[in-house]
């Protein structure tokens, strides 16, 4: 069975976060990390693979050349493949660009299931996988707790404001997980030391077979046109209970319709 | 402009934060307002909409439509978006609808602006407003092309009335066949013990200043009068007092409720960051320079142990009295 | 009642930390040399064995697949290394021959200094002591310097293996042949978390511990081989900041006398910094001999102090701060060197040997130096008929130390920290005959005492500590936040220390510790110090003070990248 993991380059937690004031996007210069919740898809990705005893993990990003470094973080982990698309004509990709590029890169490995973290470190965004699973038209399972795989079927509990649901569907599929399935593995100092050695692929859009103008800028459809700061949070207010301060703050609730 | 809002429902209402949406789209005076419903047995629900602006209604009432899914609603929309030529979708934010707005984003290579917590009209463009890099910054965004997708920020925008005289159109199914194949095999009933933190609209979350584990049941009393969640901070889950799951902060969960209501929280930074996405911060400590209370919007210094009793009591009248 | 910390220490058994491989062979990782600590030492010596060993293709191929390794506790190469600092180049100048000074990331050269004595509110300046003259020198980030070493490590064939603690020594039979590795995923109570890995057995022909202030491992060679000199070490804890500021500083300063006090019992020797970073930033740091008495003394506060000091405030208004750390600095200097550098397979470098010049405040030109002539030493016993862990095989270490300028820099001031225990005036004085006479006199080598040996008082010194304001002046815990230290808070401890002891000593704990990681109640008598592990920044501090530092999960602790 062949597992493709979606995996992203994000800044470093620690580096101050910049949005490029030219630009106007995510400063992405800087240390790099695995985007901490890709990490969780890895994990369950080579655990489905260890037990069933065989199969293949692969991961797939796009990214600059830098991102290498990250998904060496997975190779270390256990994965067996990474393959990076990076070209300069897909940075600023928005999500019908990314999808587009990772859309072919995907149709390319053929995976049986498609795992991705539930959202990224950087952008928040909580939606690539629906998309990529629309395009390679393929069931589609999100906030993935608990994931199982047998006999070509896939069942997940899924975690939504009301409770759990489970849902199954035949492979190949795309399942998100969420960072609360699994507890990460640290690698070992074999892996990390192996991970060098392990295939790593790098192409263009062109050698994808992605036209320019469907990625990057050119290709996305969503644009940002200013950065403020946040607006301000309003009058902040400090009492001293004098016997009424439950009163008080019970009144401060009803008007704000917070009740 | 000819504007869709897809209106979500749940055990027979319809999700306060689409009809939100609705109502901001009403206000804006977007042109072609139009709502869409869809499941199994929501045809009663498709006329409520008309009461928060909506000229025509929607409605795709099927078997195939009941599991809370999210393929099959996109391939409805897709249809429904392309033979009317609707330019604009917009979304409240849930599990089920980020998922069916990018399914639709991928569909109609339509741009998706998501998380956003602002919508206004501009120059007669369309501009979502976002946060950014943890709420520090704002972000003006756009689309360039039709049709544009949105995905808005649960908590954004309240529901107004603003009826006006609408219609109801029913829509027929037809499914891909990659869209059936995932099936709900058990949905998610309603947990008894309240929401996680990570969802809960209301948060009250207890730190040292509580004085011992037992005290966490005021948090308790008053979480449920507010039909919300309990949350602990990194020192009292430390000592043992709560479990980790609830833990808030740094190196525990980042929640963003409407409402936070902290009881004997110091607030040192390491707290804050989990919790500054928070619409509204209601602070009490007995300790007037505590750190909390340079980001709390009402600061209360007094003695937690003799005002939560009383608040819980307070709320839960003023519940029942309606 | 006279309270020393000392008396009051946990029994910690170096014996505990040496070991035989217990890994099975299959599964021990083989490397030819193994450098612990990525820090300027570490990287030296991984360079310059990159270097020789480019020239030396046979010897490389028998060293295996990984020739040289450099072990690195922290998430990334820099997140541990905090400085001024001010670097002499010589070393980068020894260990890049032919490269130009301008294409290493320092920060730009010293342009100009100033030495002042301070008093609450006045800064009179004096001349600058001869040791303390920087000209020709460069204002570097040791962080950020560290990274641009690791990668030209790299680029030489290093395989640098970041997050992973060296928690053993691997000596079986009085040889040492590596290091084991501490585990991870380990709970508060040790037990194993579902994602534990164990440590790894690294075997290497040469062993060399270049693990900074308070090496865990260089700790336990001392004891094991008995290489202690003449006196024990003892140490400095800096604190400091980096600020980005709208005006340049245009020189390098450092400041005497307030906020310390000049008594000999207080015993409060040190004084602060504050230099240029670039045109935008700069760093601000107070350095305070760890000998100090006050129960009260909190260096941290003293920085934040400092920083009101009109002098200092000119040169942060309307800036902002973006960077905190604190880090031990060895102080012992000739005179704590322990007697031998090397045992069969060992070789130790830098500010774990404590080749630290006090009075110019300088080490990074020595770390790099000593690192240079590790990988020398090694190399040589690596050759063909030789064996590394024979005994004497890596005395050519010692000797190339005792030949290099770091033996005679350090022999000249041997004397002067020892001096400033007799208070500020005295002290003062006799560095000043010290330093004219070249070493010469006074004759003779002072004794130096343990830093937990030094008596506790108490004054009050508390109460004149500034309030963090947010904006000038800040806590510790936003502190520890600005460090990037996310320590996991299920982490074991790995703080030695007596809970229950006489409450003076837990507040001393509590206020020396720049990362709050020591909180006491309120009460009387006898206390219970509460230990808030993951806050822990690492900088050693409790080591000199009556408890012990182990190494902490591999990862852990600070993500320094300004410092």
């Amino acid at each position: 069975m062949k597992i493709a993991v979606c995996v992203k380059q994000v800044p470093e937690a620690t580096a101050p976060k910049r949005i490029d004031p030219g630009t106007k996007r995510l400063d992405r210069s800087g240390e790099g990390t695995l985007n901490p919740f890709d990490v969780h898809a890895v994990e369950e990705a080579l655990r489905i693979r260890d037990a069933s005893g065989e199969g293949e993990v692969v991961l797939v990003s796009v990214g600059p050349p830098r991102a290498l470094e990250a998904l060496r973080k997975a190779l270390a982990m256990g994965a067996d493949r990474a393959f990076l698309v990076s070209d300069d004509a897909a940075a600023g990709s928005d999500l019908v660009a990314t999808t587009a590029i990772l859309g072919k890169a995907l149709e390319r490995e053929a995976p049986d299931l498609v795992l991705f973290g539930q959202q990224s470190s950087d952008a928040d965004g909580a939606v690539l996988w629906a998309a990529v699973a629309d395009r390679l038209r393929r069931p589609l399972i999100s906030q993935a707790a608990e994931l199982t795989c047998s006999e070509g079927r896939v069942r997940a509990k899924r975690q939504t404001e009301y409770g759990y649901d489970v849902i199954e569907a035949p492979l190949p599929a795309v399942v998100a997980v969420s960072d609360a399935i699994n507890e990460p593995r640290y690698p070992s100092l074999k892996g990390i030391m192996g991970a060098k050695r392990k295939p790593q692929e790098t192409v263009s859009l062109a050698e994808l077979g992605v036209e320019a103008s469907a990625a990057g800028e050119a290709g996305s459809k969503t644009e940002v046109y200013a950065l403020g700061d946040p607006p301000p949070r309003g009058e902040s207010r400090k009492i001293e209970d004098d016997g009424s301060a439950a009163e008080q703050i019970l009144s401060y609730l009803v008007d704000r319709k917070l009740l | 402009m000819s504007t869709l809002v897809f209106l979500e429902h749940h055990a027979g209402e319809l999700q306060k934060d689409s009809l939100g949406v609705l109502s901001r789209a009403a206000s804006l005076g977007l042109e072609e307002l139009s709502a869409a419903v869809l499941g199994s047995g929501v045809r009663d629900l498709a006329s409520r909409a008309g009461q928060f602006g909506a000229g025509t209604v929607y409605v795709c009432d099927d078997p195939s439509l009941e599991a809370p899914l999210p393929q099959p609603r996109v391939d409805v929309l897709a249809r429904l978006v392309r033979e009317r030529s609707i330019d604009t979708v917009l979304f409240a934010a849930t599990v089920l609808t980020a998922d069916v707005a990018a399914g639709l984003s991928a569909r109609l290579a339509a741009g998706l602006n998501w998380d956003l917590t602002g919508l206004e009209r501009q120059d007669g463009k369309l501009v979502g407003k976002r946060p950014a890099l943890g709420d520090s910054v704002y972000v003006d965004v756009g689309w360039k092309s039709e049709p544009r997708i949105a995905l808005i920020r649960s908590g954004t925008f309240e529901p107004q009335g603003a009826g006006v005289e609408s219609k109801v159109e029913e829509l027929t199914v037809e499914l891909e066949d990659f869209s059936r194949a995932a099936t709900m095999v058990e949905q998610a009933h309603e947990e008894s013990e309240g929401p996680s933190i990570e969802d809960a609209d209301v948060i009250v979350a207890g730190g040292r200043g509580l004085g011992s584990p037992d005290n966490f049941a005021l948090a308790e009393a008053l979480a449920r009068a507010l039909g919300g969640a309990v949350a602990a901070t990194r020192a009292v889950v430390d000592a043992g007092w709560y479990p980790y799951a609830t833990q808030v902060g740094q190196t525990g969960k980042t929640v963003s409720p409407r409402l936070y209501i902290a009881c004997g929280i110091s607030g040192a930074i390491q707290h804050k960051v989990g919790m500054q996405g928070s619409g509204t911060v209601i602070a009490i400590n007995k300790d007037p320079n505590a750190p909390i209370f340079e980001y709390s919007d009402l600061g209360v210094v007094g003695d937690v142990h003799a005002i939560l009793p009383k608040l819980t009591e307070l709320v839960e009248a003023r519940k029942a009295g309606g | 009642m006279i309270l020393r910390p000392a008396d009051y220490a946990p029994r910690i058994r170096s014996g505990d930390f040496v070991v035989e491989p217990t890994d099975p062979p299959d599964e021990r990782i083989e490397v030819g040399v193994l450098v612990v600590g990525a820090g300027p030492a570490g990287l030296a010596c991984a360079i310059r064995l990159g270097q020789l060993l480019g020239e030396a293709p046979e010897l490389a191929e028998r060293l295996g697949d990984v020739p040289v390794a450099v072990l690195e506790k922290g998430k990334a190469t820099g997140s541990h290394l905090l400085s001024g600092a001010v670097v002499d180049p010589r070393g980068l100048r020894r260990l890049f021959r032919g490269r130009r000074i301008e294409e290493m990331p320092l920060l730009g050269p010293v342009m100009g200094e100033g030495v002042y004595f301070l008093t609450r509110r006045g800064a009179t300046r004096i001349p600058a002591p001869p040791t303390m003259r920087n000209h020709g020198n460069y204002v570097a980030s040791l962080s950020q310097l560290g990274r641009w070493l690791a990668e030209q490590a790299e680029e030489g064939g290093a395989t640098i293996l970041p997050q992973t603690a060296a928690e053993k020594l691997l000596a079986p039979g009085g040889r040492v042949r590596g290091v084991r590795t501490g585990d991870k995923g380990r709970g508060r109570s040790g037990e194993e978390l579902p994602n534990f890995e164990p440590g790894s057995d690294i075997l290497a022909r040469v062993t060399v511990l270049a693990e900074g202030t308070q090496g865990h491992l260089t700790g336990v060679a001392l004891d094991h081989f008995g290489l202690h000199g003449a006196n024990p070490q003892i140490w400095a804890l800096g604190v400091k900041e980096v600020w980005r500021v709208p005006r340049p500083l245009r020189r390098v300063i450092h400041t005497m006398g307030w906020p310390l006090r000049a008594g000999a019992r207080y015993r409060e020797f040190g004084g602060s910094f504050i230099y240029p970073m670039g045109e935008e930033m700069v760093t601000v740091g107070m350095v305070v001999g760890l000998d100090y008495r006050d129960v009260e003394l909190s260096v941290h506060d003293l920085l934040q102090e400092l920083k009101t000091h009109p002098l200092v405030r000119r040169i942060l208004a309307g800036g902002e701060r973006v960077a905190w750390g604190a880090k031990t600095i060895p102080e012992g200097g000739f005179l704590s060197l322990p007697s031998r550098l090397h045992a069969p397979g060992l070789l130790i470098a830098g500010d774990g040997a404590g080749l630290v010049n006090v009075p110019a405040l300088k080490g990074i030109h020595y770390a790099l130096e000593s690192g240079r002539l590790a990988a020398e030493a090694a190399f040589r016993a690596l050759q063909p008929g030789e064996a590394p862990g024979r005994r004497g095989a890596l005395a050519s270490y010692d000797d190339s130390i005792r030949k290099s300028f770091i033996w005679s820099d350090l022999k000249r001031v041997r004397n002067m920290r020892q001096a400033f225990g007799r208070g500020f005036w005295v002290g003062g004085a006799l560095a000043g005959a010290m330093t004219a006479s070249r070493g010469a006199f006074p004759p003779g080598n002072s004794k130096i005492e343990r830093d937990s040996e030094q008596p506790l008082i108490v004054t009050g010194r508390a109460g004149r500590y500034p309030a963090p304001d947010g904006k000038l002046t800040f806590d510790k815990l936003s502190s520890v936040y600005l460090s990037g230290s996310k320590t996991r808070d299920d982490a074991p401890n790995h703080i030695r220390l007596r809970r229950d002891v006489p409450r003076e000593l837990a507040q001393m704990w509590a206020r020396m510790c720049p990362a709050q990681v020591y909180e006491v109640g309120e009460g009387e008598g006898e206390a219970t110090v509460e230990v808030t592990a993951s806050n822990c920044i690492q900088c050693g501090a409790i080591t000199a003070k009556g408890g012990r530092l182990t190494p902490a999960e591999g990862g852990s602790g600070p993500e320094y990248t300004l410092t």
